[in-house]
């Protein structure tokens, strides 16, 4: 069962086959069995979540109509804040601390009766492409144990991977949902900037960060799409309009007369050959079920990178300035006669792990007075630059398409003390972000020369983000068809279970 | 310009009230050297006549509302604090400006 | 102190600035839905977003926009087509996200102008006080220091501190520097909040109590030699918190800086605290090296673009404006220029009227306001609005009077009983006995006892010699213990010894 389709489980809810009780206790055992290996989970939240369960089941008995999802477990990325749950960020900043309040992706969840088993391993305030710098160790690639889950949001997608949970949410800053997707097999949605409410998501990037669904099927993640995405007024920068029909283009995956654009500057010269094989394979499956294929040049997106670690940096400077040890978190060398700046300092010197302090004094540098234009400015300025690409190749194409990431999985500690070549693994995604469109990573097959999954990913305009679920689902069933099983079933298998 | 001094990083670490270790600012001078040229890169095409960019989404004039909501409870606003006092947060002494 | 202020404005022309907060009076803060009001409990006016908690966001409360929008058309400013709010970050404990969210290089409000007009050697002058910008911004929390001799900052062993304030709108003007005003530099500093406090006022957009924080005024003071082009260094003296005491900083620090430049001293550039006992200012602590606020666009929020016909709706909105008004008061109360100028630095213009409004004669309210309740005002040192009497309670003295309850003298007294706490004017009244005696029965034997008592004078009245009344009439008042009207008592008397 925990194997199945998050569309699969709610069918067998629905028909009476097995509560939600039963169903997350199975999450639960699986959790026991597998995450001493895979580290994905931070906190488990096991009464809450039966309990929760059983109030859904309590519902389903009454006769209630519920919503699609209702007595599904998910797993919940540590950067979201749930009432009464700790919330790390993967920071020991912030170990213990127990937020007042719910997210709105928390509240969605949970009006949706969707079952929230726990909090997920990610890279310390999602600064990160490998979740090597949680506090709290790194989380392994289910598909080797040896290998990174990718990052920010390596707990969510190890866990769908490891079949510990068949949703997740991720976080999405440069790529954090879809690289992380990518190396562990999933699927995984940033949707539209707006598109879902970021009240709630600890930021790290205000103008670039975007809570999204993770599953391991397109309709899966569609489903989830719809039930956390929406207007908010608690989010000034929430699109008060309605919410693309994913779902129904993941149910389509009609692509017939469809322009698919092949970005020509994300894809070539330090691109794995399996990653490129994948990537023109899934090509030709999409010509085949009716997509035209066109060539679209980028060519700012050569700096995207570089726009990329001045804003997010800069913005995040500004962020974590909150994380003081006034007001709740860590709090070091409180010792008598020590001032308020002298335990600020400490605590923040603690607190904080190196990638973090890397980018708060790159970002307080980029912003500082004189050289805010060069740097910040500047930044922001390639910014308008890659999203003019954007809205000229969408003329061309009604999607863009190209690799998520350059490679499969790296090996955990390869790229530890190179914060360049770990910077690399975002190239590819990073331009979504900086535009604020919607991209979308699921799994193109494995990499003939080391068996690691690939991600094929889709770019779509704003608010359009229903076309990249009809390209994902027809790539999804093309490749489902070649394969005649979903891609994870060639992952080992973890911890005795099939 | 794109390289910075073991003192400039010192000035960025008080900036952002981080204390550091001797080690930790030399360490991470040599490392901005490097950082500092790959994205000075943007400097390339950042000319005078492209607008800045500072949100992706051309929303204006999102308000809300004069009317008030329940607050927390002083029990929750307390709830993450290090330490307090007769209801408030306690903190070391501050030094700086009488405001 | 070794020089005076004529030596100082024989040398020096005084460059002023003036920066000016406004707590407005909504009822939710500036980004969230928490509660306004003033002396509530600690943190119970606390939510995620003022506490910063982690992933709390900010949203603009539609209300502050207007009324900034108003105080910047009030103030003859033209409102920015597109604005935006930024972040200023630097640390500080009462300051919950370590950033302020403040406006910075795209104010909603600039390029306005203010005029006061002050009573000079050469008659009533207007001086023209430019305004630079007027933006948003939002307040701090408040520390308690805990520990230490004084309560104060300073040997506190630790703070406590409570948010209820922090996130409460703020607004600031900032005029652009103000030349030219010669040895008038503090009457027109003050003239200048003092208008201003009084546009903001009939706006209707804030409390502008000084004395509770919802206006503080930091000015700016320089000196340059007289002809000189340069500006001289300025200092900037922080959170002074009634008009007096600007014109008394302003004033205060024009002879500090012409001591020191005398002395061929530099002026520092620094922060000062402005000390009500003294009326000096002292250096505030100086920082070891400069801040550096990084400000950059808050990307939590979204630009404000006013269109016209909303600032037109706010426009349509805004009151007589208060130098209007005062001319049509002048001209209702048949004021001259000198007693109406006498008010307004008085600033008691409101109190009168308010007394007005009551239902006084303008006179009369104006007498006891600027006369007896400001000598008592004088005499206990503390401003007029500190004691205390009300217009209500004015109006109904006044009221009394002209019914003939009281006489003028037993007015000033009921006026004494007030101000020393005793009440109302009607509590005064009946507790200290004070009544005017108009029962004409007791006031014939008063007279008879009189008249008894010094049979001569009364005779010498009786013959027609009027001037000698005096005498009786002084007796019989003091026998009435001064509570007779002194006219009736004299046309009693006067009738009884057969002049009438």
């Amino acid at each position: 069962m925990i194997r199945s389709s998050a569309v699969e489980m709610a069918s067998a809810l629905a028909k009476g086959e097995i509560t939600s009780v039963a169903l997350t206790q199975l999450h639960f055992d699986r959790i026991a069995s597998v995450d001493t290996d895979v580290h994905a989970f931070l906190h488990l939240d096991t009464d809450g979540a039966l309990a929760q369960a059983a109030a859904v089941d309590a519902k389903r008995a009454k006769g209630e109509k519920l919503s699609p999802l209702a007595g599904i477990p998910l797993a919940l990325k540590d950067v979201l804040v749930q009432k009464g749950i700790p919330t790390t960020c993967g920071s020991k900043i912030l170990e213990g601390w127990r937020p007042p309040y719910d997210s709105t992706v928390v509240t969605n969840l949970k009006n949706n009766d969707i079952i929230i088993l726990g909090k997920t391993n990610m890279d310390e305030f999602a600064m990160g492409s490998s979740t090597e710098n949680s506090a709290y160790g790194p989380t392994h690639n289910p598909w080797d144990l040896s290998r990174i889950p990718g990052g920010s949001g390596g707990g969510s997608a190890a866990a769908l991977a490891a079949f510990e949970a068949p949703l997740a949410i991720g976080t999405d800053t440069g790529g954090s949902i879809r690289q992380p997707a990518a190396v562990t097999g999933t699927v995984g949605v940033k949707p539209t900037y707006g598109g879902v409410s970021r009240y709630g998501l600890v930021a790290f990037s205000s103008s670039l960060d975007q809570a999204g669904p993770c599953a391991r099927t397109v309709l899966d993640t569609a489903l989830l799409h719809e039930a956390i995405a929406g207007h908010d007024p608690r989010d000034s920068t929430s699109i008060n309009a309605p919410v693309p029909n994913v779902v129904a283009a993941a149910k389509s995956g009609d692509v017939k007369g469809m322009k698919i654009g092949v970005v020509k500057e994300l894809n070539g010269d330090g691109y794995q050959p399996g990653v490129r094989a994948r990537f023109d394979e899934s090509l030709e499956l999409l010509a085949k079920a009716g997509a035209e294929i066109v060539e679209v040049s980028c060519p700012n997106f050569e700096y995207a990178l570089a726009a990329y670690y001045l804003i997010a940096p800069s913005e995040c400077s500004s962020n974590l300035a909150r994380f003081d040890a006034m007001r709740y978190g860590l709090r070091v060398g409180d010792v008598d006669g020590a001032s308020a700046e002298e335990v600020m300092n400490l605590t923040r010197e603690v607190g904080f792990g190196r990638e973090v302090k890397r980018r708060i004094i790159l970002g307080t540098y980029a912003l500082s007075s004189g050289y805010y234009d060069a740097y910040y400015g500047s930044a922001q300025k390639v910014r308008t630059l890659i999203t003019q690409d954007f809205t000229s190749a969408f003329t061309k194409a009604d999607v863009l398409v190209s690799p998520t990431c350059p490679t499969t999985a790296f090996k955990i500690g390869e790229k530890s003390n190179d914060p360049l070549a770990m910077y690399l693994n975002d190239i590819a995604t990073i331009p979504v972000n900086m535009a604020g469109i919607g991209g979308m990573s699921l799994p193109s097959g494995v990499a003939d020369e080391d068996g690691l999954p690939v991600g094929f990913q889709i770019m779509s305009p704003v608010m359009k983000d229903e076309r990249m679920y009809l390209v994902g689902a027809a790539l999804e069933a093309a490749l489902l068809s070649k394969w005649g099983a979903p891609i994870l079933s060639k992952a080992p298998s973890l911890g005795g279970l099939a | 310009m794109s390289s910075l001094s073991r003192d400039e990083v010192a000035n960025l670490a008080r900036l952002a009230r981080i204390e550091m270790s001797e080690e930790e600012l030399v360490n991470l001078a040599s490392e901005f050297t490097v950082i500092l040229e790959a994205v000075a890169r943007v400097q390339e095409v950042a000319s005078a006549d492209v607008a800045p960019t500072s949100h992706p989404l051309p929303l204006r004039n999102v308000f809300r509302p004069d009317v008030t909501k329940p607050s927390l409870t002083p029990e929750e606003a307390l709830s993450g604090a290090p330490a307090s006092e007769e209801q408030r947060f306690r903190v070391p002494q501050i030094l700086g400006e009488e405001a | 102190m070794s020089l005076t202020y004529d030596d100082v404005i024989a040398k020096y022309e005084p460059v002023l600035g003036l920066e000016v907060h406004v707590e407005l009076n909504t009822n939710s803060k500036m980004f969230c839905g928490c509660s306004t009001t003033f002396g509530a409990e600690p943190n119970t006016q606390t939510c995620p977003v003022c506490l910063a908690l982690p992933g709390a966001l900010p949203t603009v409360n539609e209300k502050a926009i207007e009324s900034t929008i108003k105080i910047g058309l009030a103030l003859n400013c033209s409102i920015a087509p597109f604005s935006r709010f930024a972040r200023k970050n630097y640390f500080y404990p009462d300051m919950p996200k370590n950033f302020q969210i403040s406006q910075y290089d795209e104010p909603i409000c600039v390029n306005g102008y203010v005029d006061v007009e002050i009573d000079t050697d050469e008659g009533l002058k207007k001086f023209r006080v430019e305004i630079e910008r007027v933006h948003m911004e939002e307040d701090t929390g408040k520390s308690l220091h805990v520990g230490g001799a004084t309560g104060r900052i300073h040997g506190a062993e630790y703070s406590l501190l409570d948010y209820n304030r922090a996130g409460i709108p703020l607004v600031e003007i900032v005029t652009k520097i103000v030349p030219g005003t010669g040895k008038y530099a503090p009457e027109v500093a003050k003239a200048y909040v003092g208008e201003l406090r009084d546009i903001l006022r009939s706006l209707g957009v804030s409390d502008v109590k000084m004395e509770q924080g919802s206006l503080r005024c930091d000015a700016n003071v320089s000196l340059r030699l007289i002809g000189a082009e340069k500006l001289g260094t300025r200092s900037e003296t922080k959170n002074v918190n009634s008009l007096r005491s600007v014109e008394r900083a302003v004033r205060g620090e024009m002879i500090r800086h012409a001591e020191l430049l005398n002395k061929g001293e530099r002026v520092v550039q620094e922060t000062r605290h402005f000390q009500e006992e003294s009326g000096l200012t002292r250096s505030g602590r100086s920082k070891e090296q400069a801040e550096d606020y990084r400000y950059f666009p808050e990307p939590d929020l979204v630009p404000v673009e006013p269109d016209a016909t909303w600032i037109e709706e706010l426009r349509a909105q805004l009151p007589e404006r208060p130098s209007v008004h005062r001319k049509r008061l002048q001209e209702e109360w048949s004021v001259p220029d000198k007693e109406m100028a006498a008010m307004i630095n008085a600033d008691l213009l409101d109190t009168v009227e308010a007394t007005v409004i009551l239902g006084s004669d303008p006179t009369k309210a104006r007498s006891w306001w600027l006369g007896e309740i400001s000598r008592i005002a004088n005499e206990q040192n503390v401003s007029v609005k500190e004691l205390a009497i009300t217009p209500t309670d004015v109006a109904e003295i006044v009221s009394l009077v002209a019914q003939g309850e009281l006489t003028d003298k037993l007015a000033r007294q009921v006026v004494e009983g007030v101000i020393a706490g005793e009440g109302k004017p009607a509590a005064v009244i009946s507790a200290r006995g004070i009544k005017v005696v108009n029962d004409d029965s007791a006031l014939m034997a008063a007279i008879e006892k009189a008249c008894a008592a010094q049979p001569e004078t009364a005779e010498k009245v009786r013959a027609g010699h009027l001037p000698a009344a005096g005498a009786l009439i002084g007796a019989i008042m003091k026998e009435t213990k001064g509570q007779a009207d002194a006219a009736r008592v004299r046309e009693l008397l006067l009738g009884h010894l057969g002049q009438a």
